[in-house]
């Protein structure tokens, strides 16, 4: 893949690289391979467009005046988000962002439950308390997230604790962009981690914007160059690329697990539609988008797929009719009980804690 | 033993009998807390659980809620309560809100060494407890004695929320108890202090002395205190029940006058109790400024028994 020359993305033509840094082994592409079988393959393409799907479905929805309030998508990094997600094991809990949608159906939440969430509805995944992205079934090792930037980074960072001073075979991972990297709260989590040598993964999906803000306005030095100075792994990737994205999560794991504490990985990608639903992105440059589009990470997982004899378009039918039925079904049911606004506040008695999702790489089986 | 020894011993006694229990803070391993709160808690438990965490007050609060969701009961310290600034993000929009959002609930206690009265000037004489009443899903507690310290601290270990913990600085030492030798839980409510039916004075932490010395001087009069010890929740049906016994009701906070517990307190009486009153509510707290340093400024600007004594006389003439 050729990469466009802005600076998100003109970092490099590797499909992964590693910036060094003392102390703690690096991890570059192919170094420790895990393998994808064929049905990994179909799965993680799969799981890209029922997160596409669902999130044009939202949007028409949302158009529609049938979803209230905002809409944001995460169109064009599909990949950075399922490739990572595929990569953990049932046990490891992720902090998703606001483009992530795809970790979620990795992780077992249904299209069904997201578009009753997006609509308000009483059993929708936050039964109508929260709306749009905010949302994750802690059932299944999903942290919703927090508006305020890098917040839930410090929280999956003591999760990693925890299952470091218990020694278990887990690690989380939180998802942010390229404005949560200015606010304190990364660089707590960052350091707090280092210092911890917890088994915690920082995905950074570095799509050259905060919003309209450009990564020029938001940082002098690129984000994973900033890994050594933590004393932690630093390791970069083409994000549009799904196989690759699982490939240096997957190694992150096994390096978390074996005591050699946490990476920033930095997954190169682009935002293909604006912040949200009412943001037309117009402070993007001609041609980026154009450029980017050509890169799309459905498409190349696509073709290697047609590459492999499968019947990609059987897929698709099958992702449609899901997302049909699950629409329908969202519309139906009722919006959440007004009785239940102000239930929940508190929690009574011995609480569940997070847990366990699906992990569908063939290689936990 | 002291307010500060009852409040070590919760926690060693927490650790020893449940090995979630893991303490998150500044200088609280070898040092033992910058008040000693958490002397050979280390020793004891190791540098596991009882972890020095850097100069990051939103990374303690933060990944103290990370090591909660997935099953430990981590009780974080702030060197002083003023330094809960710094970490208001994380207890406001992630801890307080995460039941709520995500049924998921966060088991962490946050001490807070709180208040004035030794000259800690503007940054280490602060009562924060008003920030965090307004905000959804926490808890707060504010013990007065060793005995409710232990207790509340051990209740608040054992709550499944987020509880902020408000032990005040000039307590630690200076305020001695007999304590119960074994666990045990203090309920989240009130306690009548001193019994009375002329006027009640509805105090909590440091202000429940002050308070009971105001009453002292004013010994022909019935006079009862009722202690809080827990803001949030509020046992509302024990302040309507002391201003029906008694009609004149008297509130101190230490805390700067606007929206202080008290102004929630007031407006409780007035919407409920307000047939009952024979005299109108009076408020005694800190005015809205910061403390200051200087002994005879913030003599000036805390209450003072005497002030309570003046307000109490005041309002049982009228």
């Amino acid at each position: 893949m050729s990469r466009p020359t802005d600076k998100a993305g003109g970092m490099s033509t590797l499909s992964a690289q590693s910036v060094g840094q003392t102390g703690a082994p690096h991890a570059r592409r192919g170094e420790s391979p895990a393998q994808l079988e064929l049905s990994d393959r179909v799965a993680m393409f799969r799981f890209m467009a029922l997160h596409r799907a669902i999130e044009e479905r939202g949007l028409s929805l949302y158009k529609q005046g049938k979803v209230v309030g905002s809409f944001y998508d995460g169109r064009g990094q599909e990949a950075t988000c399922v490739g990572a997600t595929f990569a953990l094991g049932s046990g490891d809990p992720i902090c998703p962002l606001i483009r992530d949608l795809g970790a979620h159906l990795v992780k077992g939440t249904t299209p069904y439950a997201i578009l009753a969430h997006y609509l308000g509805r009483g059993d929708g995944v936050s039964r109508g308390r929260e709306g749009n992205v905010h949302f994750g079934e802690a059932t299944r090792g999903v942290i919703g997230m927090v508006s305020m930037l890098a917040d839930t980074m410090v929280v999956a960072v003591g999760m990693a604790l925890a299952f470091k001073l218990r020694g278990e075979q887990r690690c989380s991972l939180a998802f942010f962009g390229d404005g949560a990297t200015s606010v304190g709260d990364w660089h707590e989590a960052m350091n707090f981690a280092a210092v911890q040598r917890v088994p915690a993964i920082f995905v950074l999906e570095q799509n050259g914007y905060a919003y309209s803000t450009p990564s020029a306005l938001q940082y002098a030095v690129d984000p994973l160059e900033r890994a050594a100075a933590y004393g932690i792994a630093g390791v970069g990737v083409e994000g549009n690329d799904v196989e690759a994205v699982f490939e240096v999560v997957s190694a992150a794991r096994e390096r978390a697990l074996a005591g050699g504490g946490p990476t920033l990985i930095a997954a190169r990608t682009m935002r293909m539609h604006g912040h949200g639903a009412h943001d037309d992105a117009r402070y993007v440059p001609a041609g980026v988008l154009e450029h980017w589009s050509e890169l799309d990470p459905i498409a190349l997982q696509r073709a290697r797929l047609i590459a492999a004899d499968v019947d990609v378009e059987a897929i698709e039918a099958g992702v449609t009719a899901e997302v049909d039925d699950a629409t329908t079904r969202a519309l139906a049911s009722p919006l959440a009980d007004p009785a239940t606004a102000a239930t929940g506040v508190f929690a009574v008695g011995e609480p569940a804690v997070v847990g366990y999702g699906d992990a569908p790489w063939s290689g936990f089986r | 033993m002291t307010y500060l020894e009852a409040i070590n011993d919760a926690l060693r006694l927490a650790m020893r009998d449940d090995e979630r229990v893991i303490l998150l803070g500044e200088d609280i391993g070898e040092l033992g807390g910058a008040f000693k709160a958490t002397e050979g808690l280390l020793r004891e438990f190791g540098a596991a659980r009882v972890i020095d965490t850097p100069i990051a007050e939103e990374a303690v609060i933060g990944s103290a809620v990370g090591a909660a969701i997935v099953g430990m009961r981590p009780v974080c310290e702030m060197q002083f309560a003023d330094f809960v600034a710094c970490a208001f993000d994380q207890i406001v929009n992630v801890a307080g809100k995460l039941h709520y959002r995500l049924d998921l609930a966060a088991p962490i206690v946050v001490r807070l060494p709180s208040g004035g009265g030794f000259s800690g000037g503007p940054y280490h004489s602060q009562n924060p407890e008003a920030w965090f009443l307004h905000s959804p899903g926490l808890k707060v507690l504010a013990p007065s004695s060793p005995e409710d310290a232990k207790g509340l601290l051990l209740g608040a270990i054992a709550d499944p929320n987020p509880v902020l913990f408000l032990e005040h600085k000039h307590l630690y030492r200076r305020i001695r108890g007999d304590v119960p030798e074994q666990a045990y839980e203090t309920p989240f409510s009130a306690r009548t202090v001193r019994d009375g039916d002329e006027l009640v004075v509805i105090a909590y932490g440091a202000m429940v002395h002050t308070a009971l010395e105001a009453i002292d001087a004013l010994p022909d009069a019935s006079i009862r205190l009722l202690d809080l010890r827990s803001l949030a929740p509020l046992d509302e049906d024990a302040i309507l029940e002391a201003v029906r016994a008694c009609s004149k009701v008297v509130i101190v906070d230490e805390a700067n006058y606007t929206c202080a517990l008290g102004a929630q307190v007031s407006s409780l009486i007035a919407e409920r109790a307000f047939e009952h009153l024979e005299g109108p509510i009076v408020r005694v707290a800190t005015p809205d400024v910061p403390i200051p340093f200087a002994p005879s400024l913030e003599a000036a600007v805390l209450p003072s028994a005497e002030r309570i004594r003046a307000a109490c006389d005041e309002l049982l003439a009228y």
